[in-house]
């Protein structure tokens, strides 16, 4: 198992490399100068000059690169046009929101999907398979941004009974340990802030888990059914064991291995998705943070946002391959 | 004299194997009728095209004249689904967007399926290093959610209706490289591919002329499926303002004018929504009853 990790590891290393260069060339993919890209038409000789001279833009390409890569390896991710901040100490502000968002929308999408399609599975073609399965069908061709406006618009303008945008309400005190509010409410013992991170946190969650849900829901199905139909469940209904034993002891625990995948995938399209989501329900995250960079041209925002994203995305589907082969250690991989 | 009696059974073979492989398309088609679903989708998409098509008749205003002692009429009997910030017609906005949306489904997916094909069927193809490399590339693509991959490209390129089609086709480029180089690796083993190049056919001709063309369904199925996902991301990039630019009638870009307004006037909002969400459902349903039609063997 060690073996195959650190094999693993080292093939990241081109992946990573080659993601680093994607994200570096983003900024020379701007037609014409990047810098009069991001001051504007009006801005002086000077003005251009002096951020053509910031960014490094006269350098020779490979220097350039070489300087990117050098900050990232020391952990420095450079300066916020916008807010001459630290983008590393703002995405490490930002960065639990949106892990906050995208855990809570996988655990609701894993807990309703899986129990969706195992139910779906052992009750095939009956009114709650083709109810459910239809309402996943639903669900991938939702547009999340529109749902979430509709959810704001019966929730909050209509029924009044969850917020509209933020984390927690203003006035609301919460003295935070970790960043993730719900944790934090839950670690000081402040339950009137729990109570409000929560009612803030249900609508994005529950518009951001809609897509996973879906899919995670079909997969579950489709996974439940083949294992169903395999020799070791008739030798188990045969032998007289309880329905609830054989479901879930026996043929989710082997249907399970592409769900898992499935949710690998799904976690990191879910910090894509995210920069949806945040922007309608204003969640404080990396989603909204990377919208307002592309708006306000803040191209060193950008790379090193995305750059992080993809990291993460990289290391969670690596983390879901080595629980992939822990679980079925029939797998071999080339 | 001699040639006769060999090219007989020559074109006997090639008849039946015509025969055989049209009977193939046909009963799958029989199959992909036979489900209601696709069934549904395919009516879905042609009343789509339709309306496209004849967007001129359909509507009832003009979508882009402002009528601003007009704006934000509830659905009526002389604005259907009401009026916009701008007194626009929604109902004519939304019969001359479907013709955007299916613009940029199939320049998305046109540019996606070109570029992935091919790379897709070069890797397989060729194997070895020219297979690395390009895979390679294409993990890297995929170390990017795809939306967010699209953003950059347009954050970069500059926001506009063009460009938004163009990250879209980018970003679906993976999915295409991927699918045809596992087709293009099983057909290539296969023994008429091997007879191709025993009589010295060049790899050119056999790529194109023999193992493409034996590689079309998992193709087909993927540009109908990934329709659906261009018009969602395209949507996405549009309700970002980093698609369609006003006053272009783009349902993603109408969802994000009006989401000022949705305390007051919902209707701005929600059928705009309601017209992505029947275009995407429309191919995501014929797309899984082409895949179960193409390769039934996949249908639980």
């Amino acid at each position: 198992m060690i073996k195959y990790i650190s094999r693993r590891l080292l093939m990241l290393i081109p992946v990573l490399i080659g993601v680093s260069i994607l994200a570096f060339s983003l900024i020379h993919l701007v037609p014409g100068d990047p810098a009069r890209s991001i001051l504007g038409e009006k801005a002086t000789k000077d003005q251009l000059e002096a951020l053509q001279e910031e960014l490094g833009l006269n350098d020779p390409y490979y220097v350039q690169y070489g300087r990117f890569l050098g900050d990232i390896l020391q952990g420095n991710l450079g300066e916020s046009i916008q807010s001459k901040e630290s983008i590393g100490v703002e995405l490490i502000q930002k960065l639990p929101a949106t892990i906050e968002l995208a855990v809570f929308a996988m655990l609701v999408a894993v807990i309703v999907g899986v129990i969706a399609g195992v139910i779906a599975a052992v009750k095939q073609y009956s009114w709650f398979d083709n109810m459910s399965m239809t309402a996943a069908l639903f669900g991938v061709s939702m547009p999340i941004f529109w749902l979430g406006l509709m959810m704001i618009w019966l929730f909050s303008v209509t029924f009044d009974i969850l917020p509209p945008s933020g984390r927690l309400t203003a006035g609301v005190e919460l003295h935070t340990i970790t960043n993730f509010y719900l944790i934090d409410s839950i670690l000081t013992g402040n339950w009137l802030a729990f109570k409000d991170s929560l009612s803030h946190i249900l609508m994005p969650g529950l518009a951001l888990a809609t897509i996973p849900m879906a899919i995670i829901a079909r997969m579950t199905r489709s996974s439940m059914l083949e294992v169903m139909r395999q020799d070791y469940i008739r030798t188990a209904n045969a032998k007289g064991l309880k329905k609830t034993i054989i479901i879930f002891q026996h043929a989710l625990k082997n249907a399970s291995l592409p769900v898992l995948t499935v949710i690998g995938l799904q976690f990191g399209l879910l910090l894509g998705g995210a920069v949806l989501t945040e922007t309608i329900f204003s969640w404080p995250g990396i989603g909204r943070y990377v919208y307002l960079a592309v708006l306000g041209r803040d191209y060193p925002v950008v790379q090193s946002t995305i750059l992080i994203i993809a990291i993460i995305f990289v290391l969670v589907n690596l983390i879901t391959d080595i629980l992939y082969k822990y679980l079925d250690p029939r797998i071999k991989f080339e | 004299m001699s040639l006769q009696p060999i090219s007989t059974p020559d074109i006997q073979t090639q008849e039946t194997k015509q025969a055989k492989s049209k009977s193939l398309w046909i009963e799958a088609l029989f199959r992909l009728l036979k489900s209601k679903t696709s069934v549904i989708g395919l009516i879905i998409i042609t009343i789509l095209i339709i309306t496209a098509i004849l967007a001129p008749i359909i509507a009832t205003h003009d979508p882009t004249t402002q009528s601003i002692p007009n704006r934000y009429q509830a659905p009526s009997g002389e604005h259907w689904l009401g009026t916009d910030e701008l007194g626009r017609d929604i109902f004519s906005r939304i019969v001359y967007g479907t013709q955007i949306s299916i613009r940029i489904g199939l320049i998305a997916v046109g540019i996606s399926m070109v570029i992935g094909v091919t790379l897709g069927a070069i890797a397989g193809y060729f194997g070895r290093w020219v297979d690395q490399i390009i895979m390679r590339i294409i993990d890297i693509m995929m170390a990017f959610p795809s939306i967010l991959l699209a953003i950059a490209l347009v954050a970069v390129l500059g926001p506009s209706l063009t460009n938004a089609m163009i990250a879209v086709g980018i970003v679906g480029v993976p999915q295409f490289a991927r699918i045809v180089r596992s087709a293009v690796l099983s057909v290539k083993e296969t023994e008429f591919i091997e007879a191709a190049r025993a009589i010295g056919g060049k790899h050119g001709r056999i790529l194109f002329r023999h193992v493409l063309p034996n590689s079309m369904a998992p193709i087909i199925v993927q540009a109908t499926l990934g329709i659906g996902t261009a018009i969602l991301d395209a949507a996405g990039l549009s309700f970002l303002g980093l698609g369609a630019q006003p006053p272009t009638p783009e349902w993603g870009a109408m969802l994000s004018d009006g989401r000022a307004a949705i305390q007051n006037a919902p209707w701005v909002v929600a059928f705009p929504g309601v017209a992505i969400f029947l275009f995407v459902l429309g191919f995501n349903l014929f797309g899984d009853g082409l895949r179960d039609a193409l390769d039934p063997k996949l249908k639980q």
